[in-house]
């Protein structure tokens, strides 16, 4: 990667922070923690990876993602605003009545979000069988997601995650937001991953580990697991819940919480003063 | 034509998975995804046929839902099955996911649908099926009773613009219709004309409920017998014009009394055009081991007790 080009991907991931506190600000409240500690992902599988098309977020032969830990909506919306395929008048009905942007995803509503979010463990299985559809019409169609670490209590991952290695799921690739809090504490307080790369690489997949901050890790991951094509990737994101901001970074509570117009203040202050 | 004389004859999940090939033949593009009862519920058949629309999980009835959904994303039209009891009560967030808040039409299969879950025992019948997919919206719920019914439930379920549940009998049964039967989603019909009392009735308990009329007859009651294998959408027309006419429902299903085609039939009649209703059904109860025979004896869902409450029907139509 150049410079310039991690510049830019530095420079996108900023504004889709500050449109993320302000978007939470309007709306009075939001999932703050669990939104910030994907934006580099999104930013580089959006504005790198993805195979999209301008204007047509409906187009049949795009590459999919899946927010399978779908409470991190508002994250996916902030990125799809900087495509295009929202309008930052959109953004800021955030959870308003009647509004295009619930806080969990809902494909019904949202132009540009491909799958359903809000009940846990459900995401990757449908990435599975969006993956299976593709391979099954033999359309090179890649079908990228995000799943969390508290997410991953859930039985139904490893039921996706078994299903995914016995149909050597190739198109499948994606990341578990590792950022080790959930609601009720710590990861390892309320239930405890590790070894969670062992995990996965007995599940029969392609795995790697990167720092979910540096872009340079997420391309270099993302290209190398595109490459593996006879087997599902998993990229383990080690991540910071609520990164970039202090009031929010490595912050228990930052997984759900109000937001004032102080908040905005003092993150635009924050992300400016990051820039250099 | 000749095929369709004899299909009676088969097993139902055979004429499941005979029309899904059937479907795929004449261009539908559809997958079958399963939880490892494709010998079950009949679909090894298809997946001989089209192994590269099969999709098996293993025992992970979850998953099946949620892959199924991914799916129809893509544009496939999926067929999924398990026990009624799996394919309903253990999934309904599953369900409800895909289908309600995200409008993807899958197609779910519970078979051994109440009684018929039978030596298996309470674990695998599935009394309270209909009631927990009646309660999703845009969920659609088939119920029927013979082999041509559910072959035409199985192409208007492929056809349809939304999700829909149907109730599998997998083992054979005997005809109630004919080569030329119709079935149409939100319709039902009049299988024999009265007009004292109706009798509705659907799937398993379509022979029941044919069986006390003719004994009314005998006796001299009219009685009017709706087939209803629509339980949702509800053919509401044909329901309230045999209220109208009749003044007095007995309503019959392989199900529980609470949340059915009974259930259906009373919020709507309460609301439109009270009448007496009479619900024959699973009681409040949980099932137990036993052939279906045992268990209808045991639980009242037989021609007698739809007799007994059609004539109390009838004592309340005149009070």
């Amino acid at each position: 990667m150049t410079e310039k080009e991690i510049k830019g991907l530095g420079e996108v991931s900023r504004s889709v922070r500050e449109l993320i506190v302000e978007m939470m600000v309007e709306a009075g409240s939001g999932h703050l923690g669990g939104s910030l500690s994907i934006v580099e992902i999104l930013v580089v599988l959006y504005h790198k990876f993805m195979r999209l098309r301008e204007g047509e977020p409906d187009w049949p032969e795009r590459d999919r993602f899946v927010l399978s830990k779908g409470h991190a909506g508002p994250a996916l919306y902030a990125v799809l605003q900087t495509k295009g395929y929202l309008s930052r008048n959109d953004l800021m009905t955030l959870n308003k009545a009647e509004t295009i942007l619930p806080s969990h995803c809902d494909m019904t509503r949202t132009p540009g979000v491909d799958m359903f979010g809000g009940s846990l463990g459900m995401g990757l299985s449908a990435a599975v069988g969006m993956a299976l559809a593709a391979g099954m019409d033999k359309k090179d169609i890649r079908v990228f997601f995000i799943i969390g670490d508290g997410e991953s209590d859930e039985g139904q991952i490893w039921e996706a995650a078994m299903a995914a290695s016995k149909y050597r799921l190739g198109n499948l690739v994606g990341f578990l937001d590792g950022n080790k809090m959930q609601i009720d504490g710590t990861v390892d307080k309320v239930m405890p991953l590790e070894p969670l790369k062992d995990k996965w690489l007995s599940f029969g997949w392609d795995v790697r580990e990167i720092d979910g901050h540096n872009v340079e890790e997420i391309s270099g991951a993302l290209k190398r697991a595109i490459e593996c094509g006879d087997k599902p990737s998993m990229i383990i994101a080690h991540t910071v819940k609520g990164k970039g901001l202090s009031f929010s970074e490595n912050i228990l509570t930052s997984h759900n919480m109000k937001l004032t117009p102080g908040h905005l203040a003092q993150a635009l202050k924050e992300l400016r003063a990051s820039r250099k | 034509m000749n095929k369709l004389e004899r299909l009676p004859e088969k097993e139902m999940r055979c004429v499941y998975a005979e029309t899904l090939i059937e479907l795929v033949e004449e261009g539908r593009d559809i997958v079958v995804v399963e939880a490892d009862l494709a010998r079950t519920n009949g679909t090894d058949l298809f997946a001989r046929r089209f192994p590269e629309r099969f999709i098996d999980l293993g025992v992970a009835e979850a998953n099946m839902i949620s892959v199924a959904a991914g799916m129809a994303a893509m544009g496939k039209i999926p067929f999924t099955s398990s026990f009624g009891s799996f394919a309903g009560r253990r999934v309904v967030d599953q369900l409800f996911m895909a289908v309600t808040y995200s409008h993807l039409k899958i197609k779910v299969i519970g078979s051994d649908p109440g009684v018929t879950g039978g030596i298996n025992g309470a674990s695998h019948q599935a009394f309270e099926d209909m009631a927990l997919m009646r309660a999703l919206p845009d969920m659609a719920v088939l119920d029927p009773g013979d082999a041509y019914e559910l072959r035409q439930a199985v192409r208007e379920a492929a056809a349809y613009p939304g999700a829909v549940y149907i109730r599998l009998l997998r083992k054979i049964h005997p005809a109630v219709f004919g080569p030329d039967y119709c079935l149409k989603i939100g319709k039902g019909s009049i299988i024999k004309d009265g007009h004292e009392a109706t009798i509705i009735a659907s799937g398993y308990m379509l022979r029941p409920a044919l069986e006390a009329a003719a004994t009314l007859e005998k006796q001299g009651v009219s009685v009017r017998v709706l087939n209803m294998p629509s339980v949702k959408p509800l053919d509401t027309q044909l329901v309230l014009s045999a209220a109208r006419r009749t003044g007095a429902i007995v309503t019959a299903e392989n199900h529980s009394v609470i949340g059915g085609l009974g259930a259906a039939v009373c919020e709507l009649v309460a609301g439109e055009y009270p009448v007496p209703v009479r619900r024959v059904g699973m009681p409040d109860h949980c099932g137990e081991v036993g052939t279906a025979d045992f268990l209808c004896r045991k639980f009242g869902l037989t021609a007698e007790n739809i007799v007994r409450q059609v004539h109390i029907a009838l004592e309340m139509k005149r009070d």
